[in-house]
């Protein structure tokens, strides 16, 4: 398990590459995005800008992101047969899918923590509690998707499809989940759906521990950080912490069982 | 060979069938320890399902086998731990060192910590990588990926090495230089061998040699044995016209001739002194003649009816077999 973990850590460090080019995209949303968008935002904000609102969407993007990356590269030891070698090891096959979690939560939280070093530019204060509380909520929510990539890149035999499969499912979450706008006042359709994304509740606390440790308006706190509602009822942080990693759990488990299986 | 000490490999009435195909049907055969041991058979002939089988990798559908003592359905992860593998397809991974790919193996395979740098150096200079020990391996040429996989199916001090195809696809400058290797492993570290292959010249440095055909061992014996066997030399001709060639070799001299790769051959003995008399009185214009001792190829002719060449094209032919293989590759 630390062995499959170790790998990955490895493989990362020496492939700087990857690490520039997975920083790419967030950091358009952010500051290209995000400052061309500021001026229409301006009127609604209170005076907070668009992007402080959207870092910690931005952060949790990053992370789905460069976590589904890292399970691609389960596909890829299929396809180029280095699994094969994990596969004959005298080793439990569940080893190798929670080394393989644990090892792409670890890779996408490192990376995420070059955006974070970044807090400062969107005026999030370098706060050593909220960045510790803010790589917490990385870690967990970085295992919980590379635990569903890793679910899904058990199935499928072919890098492109499984790219394919990423792509279709990234975007609809990304999108769906409050990394953009706030999740209140939403058309009813929009609403439902944001509240049966799971990113919902991964960048819902991480909204609410940057906002801790702003000092802005009651007004603005209130339209930019409004929490997830359930017919009204709003959703402890706990408990969405809660969700993301019984998610989390349960996926590896799937993933397990179904890797178990195959010969 | 030894009989006093267990067979390190024990089969009996093994098989497979992916789903009509019969991959492999009912084969039995024991090795000895410290042997270097032969499967030799056409592609699809079910070499590779057999050992994947005695790797644990695919469960057999009937029959039994026993690997350094433990069964291979039942006791998977003892077996894994006294086994080594080389793969046709190399599995190495390409990002990390030539090092890095030898420790993680060793630490996959629980070796102590203590020792893994040791083995390490060990093992890479038996196979000559000791200076690209810090090279990444996806700038390694085919050859010397091979014999980092071999030095890493090493690693653990197994048993039994299992090497499917170790030599498939290398020039034969890297091909004689692993069985080199192999020899001397089997020397110094008494190490069982199990190989596949198909190189009939290969098959030449086993002890034993098991000749597998559609599924099925049809004979197993040493080289020599094998090559004893045939006896006679083989007589390869040209002529122009090859059907009435034959039916004359059956009328006036009672040889029952087969084409192989394009031309009449049969097998007689004392080849040389024969070929006069071919020439005097078979009636059928010979356009060349040639006259060999025995090989393993004649071994193969003699068992199979066809060379192993031969055998492969037919193969590739056959739908059957293709669907065979497509199907064990998809359950790797």
């Amino acid at each position: 398990m630390r062995i499959v973990w170790r790998r990955d850590l490895i493989r990362f460090t020496t492939d700087r590459m990857r690490i520039a080019m997975m920083l790419i995209q967030p950091l358009l949303f952010l500051f290209v995005l995000g400052a061309g968008l500021q001026t229409l935002a301006a009127a609604s904000t209170d005076g907070v800008d668009l992007k402080t609102f959207i870092f910690p969407g931005i952060l949790c993007m990053a992370l789905v992101f460069s976590a589904m990356f890292n399970a691609i590269s389960l596909v890829m030891d299929r396809e180029f047969g280095f699994l094969r070698e994990m596969l004959v090891a005298p080793v439990r096959r569940s080893s190798i899918v929670v080394g393989k979690c644990l090892g792409g939560a670890t890779v996408a939280s490192l990376q995420g923590v070059i955006l974070l070093a970044l807090a400062g530019f969107v005026d999030v204060p370098y706060d050593p509690v909220l960045l510790l509380g803010l790589f917490g909520l990385q870690l967990l929510i970085a295992f919980t998707v590379t635990a569903f990539g890793v679910m899904v890149a058990v199935r499928i035999k072919q890098i492109q499809t499984f790219t394919t499969v990423m792509q279709m499912l990234v975007m609809p979450l990304f999108f769906l989940s409050g990394a953009l706008y706030p999740v209140s006042g939403l058309p009813t359709w929009l609403e439902v759906l944001t509240r049966l994304n799971p990113l919902t509740y991964a960048v819902d606390p991480m909204r609410r521990l940057v906002f801790n440790h702003l000092d802005i308006s009651e007004a603005a706190r209130r339209a930019l950080d409004p929490g997830v509602t359930w017919f009204g009822w709003r959703v402890p942080t706990l408990l969405e912490v809660g969700i993301v990693l019984a998610l989390g759990l349960a996926m590896m488990a799937v993933a397990i069982s179904q890797f178990t299986r195959t010969e | 060979m030894n009989t006093s000490t267990p067979p390190t490999i024990e089969v009996a009435g093994l098989t497979k069938t992916y789903g009509e195909v019969e991959a492999v049907r009912g084969v039995s055969f024991t090795v000895a320890r410290g042997e270097v041991f032969g499967f030799l058979g056409p592609n699809g002939a079910g070499k590779s399902t057999t050992i994947n089988m005695l790797c644990t990798l695919a469960r057999p559908t009937s029959g039994t086998a026993r690997v350094s003592g433990f069964d291979v359905a039942g006791e998977r992860d003892d077996v894994r731990r006294h086994i080594g593998l080389v793969f046709q397809d190399q599995t190495l991974d390409g990002y990390l060192t030539a090092e890095q790919n030898l420790r993680l193996h060793a630490e996959l395979y629980g070796i102590d910590p203590g020792v893994i740098g040791a083995r390490m150096d060990q093992m890479l200079e038996m196979v000559d990588l000791a200076d690209r020990r810090d090279g990444k391996v996806m700038t390694f040429s085919g050859g010397m990926r091979r014999r980092l996989e071999i030095a890493r199916g090493l690693m653990h001090s197994p048993r039994v090495l299992f090497l499917d195809e170790p030599t498939i696809g290398l020039d034969p400058q890297t091909r004689s230089s692993i069985w080199r290797y192999i020899r001397a492993l089997q020397e110094t570290e008494g190490t069982t061998i199990f190989m596949t292959t198909h190189y009939m010249d290969e098959a030449e440095f086993c002890d034993r040699i098991a000749i597998i055909d559609r599924g099925e061992i049809v004979v197993l014996d040493t080289p020599a044995a094998l090559k004893a066997s045939v006896g006679a030399d083989r007589v390869t001709l040209g002529t122009a016209d090859d059907a009435a060639a034959l039916a004359a070799l059956r009328d006036r001299f009672g040889i029952e001739a087969a084409m192989a790769e394009g031309a009449v051959t049969f097998h007689v003995d004392a080849g040389e002194a024969f070929v006069p008399r071919l020439f005097a009185e078979l009636g059928v214009a010979i356009t060349s003649v040639a006259v060999s001792r025995p090989t393993l190829d004649d071994v193969f002719m003699r068992y199979t009816g066809s060379t192993i060449r031969d055998a492969e094209t037919a193969s590739a032919s056959d739908l059957s077999r293709a669907t065979m293989r497509v199907l064990s590759g998809a359950r790797r």
